[in-house]
């Protein structure tokens, strides 16, 4: 199913992604967006708060099942796309471009996975 | 024990169809998009493979006599060729399962059980059989066959033109001359062929829409299941999986086992008295103590604790099974209820949910809210179903 992972990103075991930018993009992956069906809203914090690796920030709600979003970094939100906001369905359109859901000044990261990695226990 | 495979499983994969564990069987849950195959449900036509739902044939002279012992309905009134909905409840007047009873010949009746339960209906009804026997001498004798049947059901606004569409489907030397697919009454059967093997086509469904449901061979069903496939690609047909099948019937307002009903609900208590037969009388004109019945009369009279409602989400959260209902915004509201069923209702664009409250609570426009994960979303009571197709 994932056969397009992104090898410059980083991934966590929650099915989240980060780039390698600074401030760091934060998303979901395919794998995760294609298990949920059609997402249908989605919940992130404000910017300007503070997450922590491996917290729960928000929640992904599809038609059929809902879905907590862990953050794989600590840091500072500073800017939420509004965009997926508005249209959720960005998220499995294209869940590593126009689907991304936040930025973050990150301080620390949590475990990451290298795309291999990940796509290794997500076939 | 691994999952039961469809008769269809080769299509599904050949589809690319997601799939699901679903009640011991792996089924599928999509093929593309939820939304994208409930809105061809709601619009056209979608094509969807039950073959999961459990097939019992009663049959015998006393057939009719017995299922009204068996089941809440009266069967004995139910014509040839006609279906019926009907439940199969405990001593305690607790649903056991829903079931849809077809009438194919005047001692032949098809029971379909949720698959589910289809093993619990399945052992109850040949206690039943047995018990009705040794009790009154009734001569009933019920068979399996679910392995040996596919069903495929054919849901929407144009699920006649693609039934119409289909080739090979022809008349049964046995069956009525008069009926076909268009003239076909809802809630009736109309025993067909497909490439010159005997079908049911019966015009009953679980989506709100008008629509067929075949039952065949499991042997023949890959070969109909292309056939309406490639009959309704002129007419917007789309394979739809068990996510959208669930939307669907969420906004039909219809009831799920496990969700709306289990043993320690009524049919009462889920609003569906109606389906109770108090009245029934053998041939002697004797009251029929169904099982059930004494529990069932005793509830029937007695005032309700508990009423099921439709729940409309003033905000853009769904409320989901198991949630509490609570009887305001307010943090220190009482719990006032349940969800049975949510979701966001993409015909109608709101969330929507089922739920069981108390029934000081349940009158229609009452604003109440449901707890989702910590946050008490607005609601309002409405009435049941969500979404009706237009006439």
């Amino acid at each position: 199913m994932a056969a397009e992972l992104p090898t410059t990103l980083q991934y966590t075991a929650e099915h989240e992604w980060i780039d390698a930018g600074s401030p760091v993009t934060v998303g979901i992956t395919a794998v995760a967006a294609d298990a949920l069906g059609d997402i249908v809203f989605v919940e992130l914090p404000a910017a300007g708060s503070d997450v922590a690796a491996g917290a729960v920030i928000g929640e992904i709600e599809s038609t059929k099942s809902v879905s907590e979003l862990f953050s794989p970094v600590t840091g500072t939100v500073v800017e939420v796309n509004q965009a997926v906001v508005d249209d959720p369905s960005l998220v499995n359109t294209d869940p590593y471009g126009e689907g991304w859901l936040l930025r973050v000044d990150v301080t620390s990261t949590g475990p990451l996975l290298t795309a291999e990695e990940y796509g290794a226990v997500n076939p | 024990m691994p999952d039961r495979l469809s008769p269809l499983h080769d299509e599904h994969v050949a589809l690319g169809a997601a799939l699901t564990p679903f009640a011991g069987w792996q089924m599928p849950l999509r093929y593309t998009s939820d939304l994208a195959e409930h809105t061809a449900v709601r619009t056209a036509a979608g094509l969807f493979d039950l073959s999961h739902m459990g097939e019992i044939e009663v049959t015998g002279p006393d057939a009719a006599a017995f299922l009204d012992r068996a089941l809440v309905g009266n069967l004995t009134a139910l014509r040839v060729l006609g279906a019926r909905y009907t439940m199969i409840v405990d001593e305690h007047g607790g649903v056991v399962d829903d079931l849809v009873v077809y009438r194919t010949g005047e001692h032949v009746y098809l029971v379909v059980a949720n698959a589910s339960n289809h093993e619990v209906v399945l052992a109850e009804l040949r206690e039943r059989a047995d018990r009705a026997r040794l009790d009154v001498g009734l001569d009933a004798a019920v068979a399996d066959r679910s392995a040996a049947t596919a069903l495929v059901a054919v849901q929407g606004p144009h699920a006649l033109a693609v039934v119409e569409a289909l080739p090979g489907l022809t008349a049964d030397p046995d069956g009525p001359a008069d009926v076909t697919p268009a003239t076909l009454k809802y809630y009736a059967c109309l025993p067909l062929r497909f490439d010159g093997a005997p079908v049911l086509v019966a015009r009953t469904g679980y989506t709100g829409e008008d629509g067929f449901e075949f039952f065949v061979d499991a042997a023949g069903a890959p070969a109909l299941w292309r056939a309406l496939l490639a009959a309704g690609a002129g007419h917007g047909l789309v394979p739809a999986g068990l996510s959208a099948r669930d939307s669907l019937r969420l906004e039909a307002g219809m009831p799920l086992y496990g969700n709306e009903l289990d043993r320690t609900t009524t049919p009462h208590d889920a609003g569906l008295g109606r389906v109770v037969k108090l009245d029934k009388v053998d041939a002697d004109g004797v009251p029929v103590p169904f099982v059930g019945r004494d529990a069932l009369a005793a509830r029937a009279q007695s005032a309700s604790a508990r009423v099921l409602v439709g729940l409309q989400g003033l905000g853009r959260r769904a409320a989901r099974h198991g949630y509490d209902v609570v009887a305001s915004t307010q943090p220190d509201a009482p719990v006032v209820g349940t969800v049975t069923s949510g979701a966001p209702s993409p015909t109608l664009g709101y969330p929507v949910a089922m739920a069981y409250v108390t029934p000081e609570v349940g009158a229609e426009g009452q604003e109440l809210a449901v707890d989702v994960r910590g946050r008490r979303e607005p609601v309002r009571v409405v009435p049941l179903p969500f979404y009706r197709r237009p006439r």
